[in-house]
């Protein structure tokens, strides 16, 4: 099992975002986390992530007990994320954006900064493979030295998924990557998505509201509602679930 | 080589030259003075610039660590230290009490750090005006020795009791100081500064220590104004509470502000160029302020990097726009 959460609840001023969600990410897969607005999908990508606490519960990175840790720590377990606002240096250029989230790969500390040791230099070289890398494993190599205020909504998205990848993590969590985006874009996000899960062979945990896509894409599904799970399963079972199917999918199926 | 740099690095090249030659150029006792103290300044303000322009840590108590650099130097010297000994001992107080005010006041953000250092300054200058047995009180300390001439087997050796010679210890520093920032700005850890001050919920979500990363970045900004501190003392001979006042503080955030934060440029351009245009405004007295005042807001509102960051922003567009993939390497490579 790589990912565990155990009983997992956050509560903001007494109200319950998530209550007693338990969940397990599997090695290789691609899990898909649904559910209506206020659902406490995101505040579950908090805790997992480190940006939130907990209030009670537990996770567990491959059997590593991770609850409370800061996220810079959580992100060195190997847990990368995404946001649902694509969050990037906005300041930065392009390969400046990827080379930070490389950063916890590389040891440069102040002294081999400022004495350019063998070490630094090999860390820089290491990264600039790296960033040239991603830079056309994302398609974004012909935008490099551009500033992010210069890219398109679709660009900043394969960007942000770019950095949250080139921390070579074992997993990466997904919190709406189409959101926002029409749908010829939204494709090319999925098959980006594909490619990282078959190509990288990174486990994917996504957030989306885009039912269509996720059931062509995701092995597994965990349905969410007032912070609780409601269903979990296949693309195929989901879909077939009465619970799921009053909760959130009614109207689409019906149509 | 050689060649590569001068057709490269020109610019550099030829200021280096300038700022080599320049005390045959000037012969005025008075102007010599304002250059050299515009050096030292520049020494302050460039470190200013790592923790307030590339770090986003608006630290208003780097007049506060210059007089603790200029007070420890100041002592130790009195009691018969060596200079060379003294000078990076000096640093080294500063950046030590950087640390240690560090550690609570980076746990607050935005304004609250602003305040919360701007009131260390304030301290700093109070504990030097009243602790009459080790600061002397408001007198301050007076006959600060200048540096120890430095030996040098067969020509005899160096001695700083001229102009011209005091004038190359401070561009030796300064040189230092911009080699160091340089190195720091231009390379991962300095992108990793850059990253908290960006988006510190990020940064830390893609595995910087955003925490260590400002505590790394106040130290050596404060263990550079101490240095600087330090230089001031032994070269005008007494310091005062004033070494420490807000005021200092307040100017060297105006240099910064006008010549370019977050530029390596911005801060030596800011420190001489505003120095000097108030020398030659001197005609308007007070009135003087008004025509900052109105620099600083229209600044500010169109210019938000400084002059010179509103010239490299515009150079880094146009690279951008017309730059191909071969150049992307490079600019890798560079970062």
């Amino acid at each position: 099992m790589l990912l565990e959460a155990e009983n997992l609840s956050k509560h903001f001023a007494g109200l319950a975002a998530v209550s007693n969600v338990s969940l397990h990410v599997k090695e290789g897969e691609i899990l898909a986390i649904v559910g209506p607005n206020g659902a406490g999908k995101s505040v579950l990508f908090g805790l997992i992530s480190g940006l939130l606490r907990p209030t009670s519960g537990h996770i567990r990175m491959q059997d590593k007990e991770i609850t409370g840790w800061k996220p810079h720590r959580i992100a060195h377990q190997g847990i990368a994320r995404t946001f649902q606002t694509t969050a990037l240096f906005d300041q930065l250029r392009v390969v400046d954006n990827l080379a930070i989230g490389y950063r916890q790969r590389t040891a440069g500390g102040f002294w081999s900064t400022l004495l350019h040791t063998r070490r630094w230099e090999e860390d820089k070289n290491r990264t600039t493979a790296k960033v040239m890398k991603i830079l056309s494993f994302i398609g974004l190599a012909e935008k490099a030295l551009h500033f992010v205020s210069n890219l398109s909504q679709a660009e900043q998205k394969r960007l942000s998924i770019g950095v949250a990848l080139i921390s070579e993590p074992k997993m990466i969590l997904l919190d709406e990557p189409t959101g926002g985006l029409i749908l010829e874009d939204t494709d090319q996000i999925t098959d980006l998505i594909r490619k990282i899960h078959e190509v990288a062979g990174v486990t994917v945990c996504l957030i989306e509201h885009k039912m269509r896509m996720v059931m062509g894409l995701a092995d597994r599904m965990i349905v969410l509602n007032f912070g609780s799970v409601i269903a979990e399963g296949t693309p195929a079972e989901i879909s077939q679930n009465p619970k799921v199917i009053e909760a959130y999918l009614g109207e689409e199926h019906l149509a | 080589m050689g060649i590569k740099l001068l057709r490269e690095k020109w610019i550099y090249v030829l200021l280096l030259v300038l700022a080599l030659a320049l005390p045959l150029l000037v012969t005025n006792r008075y102007h010599f003075q304002i250059i050299i103290m515009g050096c030292l300044f520049s020494i302050a303000t460039l470190s200013m610039n790592l923790i307030l322009g590339y770090t986003g840590q608006a630290s208003l108590a780097h007049a506060g660590f210059f007089g603790l650099g200029a007070y420890a130097l100041a002592i130790m010297t009195k009691s018969g230290l060596s200079f060379w000994l003294a000078l990076p001992l000096s640093g080294l107080f500063a950046a030590l009490i950087g640390f240690l005010i560090g550690l609570p006041t980076l746990r607050t953000r935005g304004s609250y750090f602003a305040i919360s250092t701007m009131c260390f300054g304030v301290i700093v200058s109070l504990v030097a005006g009243n602790w009459m047995e080790v600061t002397g009180g408001f007198n301050g300390i007076v006959g600060v020795p200048v540096p120890n001439p430095i030996p040098i087997p067969l020509i005899g050796e160096i001695s700083f009791q001229t102009q011209g010679a005091q004038y190359y210890l401070v561009l030796a520093f300064l040189l230092l100081t911009l080699l160091v920032m340089h190195r720091l700005v231009h390379s991962l850890l300095g992108l990793s500064f850059m990253a908290i001050r960006n988006n510190e919920v990020l940064a830390e979500a893609v595995g910087v220590h955003t925490f260590a990363g400002k505590v790394l970045s106040f130290v050596v900004a404060n263990f550079f104004a101490g240095l600087a501190g330090g230089i001031y003392a032994s070269l005008m001979g007494n310091i005062s509470p004033g070494t420490a006042s807000l005021d200092l503080t307040f100017n060297w955030l105006v240099f910064l502000l006008l010549g370019g934060v977050a530029t390596l440029s911005g801060p030596i351009v800011g420190a001489f160029v505003i120095p000097v245009l108030m020398e030659y405004l001197q005609f308007l007295a007070e009135y003087r302020m008004i025509i900052f005042g109105v620099l600083l807001i229209v600044v500010i509102i169109y210019f938000p990097r400084g002059f010179m960051g509103a010239f490299t922003t515009l150079q880094e567009r146009v690279r951008a726009v017309y730059g191909r993939r071969k150049e992307a390497v490079k600019g890798v490579a560079r970062s």
